[in-house]
């Protein structure tokens, strides 16, 4: 029974948590007051380790929240659950996309789009810099940067402009230089 | 067949490897997808990363599904999903089952930093090509500014990708009128 009602609870949340992991939270704190599968501040602490460990958050949140509440048969279900609405609803859309990629007015759609998902990132680009290289708070221009971060940023950025290097050595690397400069 | 456990494969790998949400992930995909294998064009990702606001779940999933259908329909879109939650599902379970406090060691800490900083880094790149594709006139630079402007003030990405396709079929169709 309890298998049957995390997917349902899962699959609600994956439903209606719209525009990625982080919007998965709300939902989790309402799963949190409901069942006695976990608490709310165990759930502080599975948002920090979905963040601090590979994949997507709100799937790494839907495992730890499943495997608290029913061991990793709980864990799989959950995960399951969370996806199965995003694959049956971007099927449909992929069909639609399919049958109308010639249609004037969806190129007109794609022209807005793709100027506003440059800026989105460009948004996410700025908040995460802020969080890693700027001291908040700073008393001037002297210290205004984290010197060691910004001059790491600057080199790695540098290495990304202009080789062709796997982003998976990447990722790699930056651990390595977090590790040896105890960032 | 064989296809298949290519994507489950290749969605693996990049799930092992995107730290910190869906834009981590946009290097990776274009590197395995696009630059390895000719499975999509790099504008296609931007698209489906577009559309995948507005689905509801996780953007990579989206992502992942969307390129699965593509390659393969129904049964691709399966595979890629699951090989992108694949590694979530170990690795949070180990985690979980064996770890406390794992956020706390610090090693990770300092791992975790760097790694960040290298994402940083990654998507200086990925700003300068997705702007380069979607801003190619005036209206759109415009557009791209005042998303930058209202997101930094906490809009709803979805709302805002509403809007910029209104914005979009609304201008384009105005000016195909007053050119007749």
């Amino acid at each position: 029974m309890t298998y049957l009602l995390l997917f349902a609870e899962f699959f609600k949340t994956g439903l209606f948590a719209i525009g990625g992991g982080l919007a998965t939270v709300p939902f989790l704190f309402e799963i949190a007051n409901k069942y006695p599968w976990f608490t709310k501040s165990q759930l502080t602490d599975m948002i920090a380790v979905a963040e601090s460990t590979p994949g997507p958050i709100g799937v790494n949140m839907a495992t730890y929240a499943g495997y608290s509440a029913g061991g990793v048969l709980g864990a799989v279900i959950a995960t399951i659950g969370l996806v199965m609405p995003s694959v049956i609803v971007v099927l449909i859309v992929a069909k639609i996309l399919e049958k109308f990629k010639d249609n004037k007015f969806v190129g007109f759609a794609f022209y807005g789009i793709r100027p506003a998902v440059a800026g989105m990132i460009l948004a996410a680009w700025i908040s995460l810099f802020q969080m890693c290289v700027i001291n908040s708070s700073y008393t001037g221009l002297k210290d205004l940067f984290y010197l060691k971060e910004l001059i790491i940023f600057l080199c790695l950025t540098l290495l990304c402009l202009k080789t062709k290097i796997n982003p998976i050595c990447y990722i790699i690397l930056g651990a390595i230089i977090g590790i040896v400069f105890k960032l | 067949m064989k296809e298949l456990f290519k994507l489950f494969f290749i969605f693996a790998k990049i799930g092992s490897f995107t730290f910190g949400g869906g834009y981590a992930m946009l290097p990776m995909i274009k590197r395995e997808l696009a630059e390895k294998r000719d499975y999509v064009e790099e504008q296609e990702i931007l698209d489906y990363y577009a559309i995948g606001q507005l689905t509801p779940g996780v953007i990579a999933v989206n992502v992942s599904t969307f390129v699965g259908h593509k390659r393969k329909g129904a049964l691709g879109a399966i595979f890629s999903t699951a090989g992108m939650v694949f590694p979530s599902v170990v690795i949070i379970t180990f985690i979980a089952a064996l770890v406390s406090d794992f956020q706390e060691i610090a090693i990770v800490k300092s791992a975790l930093s760097g790694i960040r900083l290298a994402v940083l880094a990654m998507i200086v790149k990925t700003v300068i090509s997705v702007t380069k594709k979607g801003v190619i006139d005036r209206f759109t630079l415009v557009l791209m500014l005042v998303t930058l402007a209202v997101m930094l003030f906490g809009f709803p990405a979805a709302l805002i990708t509403v809007l910029s396709i209104f914005s979009g079929i609304v201008y384009k169709s105005v000016k195909g009128r007053v050119q007749k």
